[in-house]
């Protein structure tokens, strides 16, 4: 009894015997985890863009004499690319400041906004793909153009499911309203949104700016 | 590293119009400068350009990990800026590492090729 009397009572049972495991399970608020969970997965989105951008960077220079980026690249349409983005990350923000202010209309209205920026991103980029595939410049044409298609067209299919995710967020909060469970989500999505930004910079900056150097 | 958002609502990670609105004018003077810079070939030496061009891009990364991304040292009770240095600390192995690697490999392989590999970034 003497030991026994040294433990602390929570960690013993009805019977006095002492537990190895905690009596009851810490209560967390549904979602409290969420947003530092979501941002560990961005974090590995990002080691997989960080391959493709090595991989791009280690055969950027292997044209095997086709086209090289100076011959495809029209940086206009990269700087309209950039600015839509641009302007759909600052739409989703002012999105985010209506959804603190519990205005529904107005949150769904710059959702809508940045769905479309995001449309018009898309758009700009598939018109560019098909230009290039028009000209003979086709993934399977060189090692510079396999990585550029894996890591543009990458960050192009998350777009996509940014954009299909954000309209699935927008049918929920007309149906439910803002309601925690739609706030969390349009948070992780604004988490999500503003990060396939930074990834942009990274492209613009390291595949059609450098790409224009060489 | 962040002196903007000192509001003490219970949600806290959330910018204010002020912040999102600086964020975006500083994010567009970082992407037209180095558009300008390529655009108009400012630097005769394509080097100084690639150097500036990527020291913007860093400060634009930056610039939205605070002003959209809302990154500070206290968030998530400081994990997640955790989980951002290691990311980090894996980014640059990835890449330098890879660029390290296949350049050797190239050079030392391939001689017949090494003029290509000359213009590595």
């Amino acid at each position: 009894m003497a030991t026994r009397s040294k433990i602390d009572p929570a960690f013993l049972d009805q019977d006095g015997k002492p537990l190895f495991h905690l009596g009851e399970e810490p209560h967390h608020p549904e979602g409290s985890s969420t947003s530092l969970g979501f941002w560990i997965y961005l974090m590995s989105d990002c080691l997989i863009f960080a391959c493709l951008f090595a991989t791009y960077a280690v055969l950027s220079g292997s044209f095997a004499a086709g086209p090289g980026p100076r011959d495809l690249f029209d940086l206009n349409l990269v700087a309209l690319n950039t600015a839509m983005l641009l302007f759909s990350s600052i739409t989703y923000g002012f999105a985010m400041l209506s959804m603190e202010k519990n205005k529904v209309a107005a949150t769904q209205g710059w959702l809508a906004i940045t769905g479309l920026f995001g449309l018009a991103f898309l758009g700009i980029e598939l018109y560019e793909f098909a230009h290039l595939i028009h000209e003979g410049a086709t993934p399977q044409r060189s090692g510079f153009l396999s990585a550029f298609f894996a890591l543009v067209g990458t960050h192009g299919l998350h777009v996509t499911f940014g954009i299909i995710w954000l309209v699935t967020l927008m049918v929920q909060v007309a149906k439910k309203g803002l309601i925690p469970a739609s706030q969390r989500r349009l948070m992780c999505l604004s988490m999500f949104w503003h990060f396939l930004d930074v990834i942009w910079i990274g492209v613009f900056t390291f595949v059609y700016l450098m790409g224009m150097l060489r | 590293m962040s002196a903007h958002d000192h509001d003490t609502h219970a949600h806290g990670a959330h910018g204010t119009m002020g912040s999102y609105m600086i964020g975006f004018g500083l994010s567009v003077i970082l992407t037209a400068i180095p558009f300008w810079l390529v655009m108009t070939g400012y630097f005769a030496n394509t080097q100084t350009t690639a150097l500036v061009i990527m020291a913007f891009a860093v400060v634009q990364i930056v610039v939205h990990m605070i002003y959209f991304l809302h990154m500070n040292t206290r968030s998530e009770g400081g994990w997640s800026m955790m989980a951002l240095m290691f990311t980090l600390v894996l980014v640059v192995i990835t890449l330098s590492g890879s660029m390290w690697v296949m350049y050797h490999l190239n050079t030392n392989m391939m001689p017949a090729m090494t003029h290509d590999m000359s213009q590595m970034p």
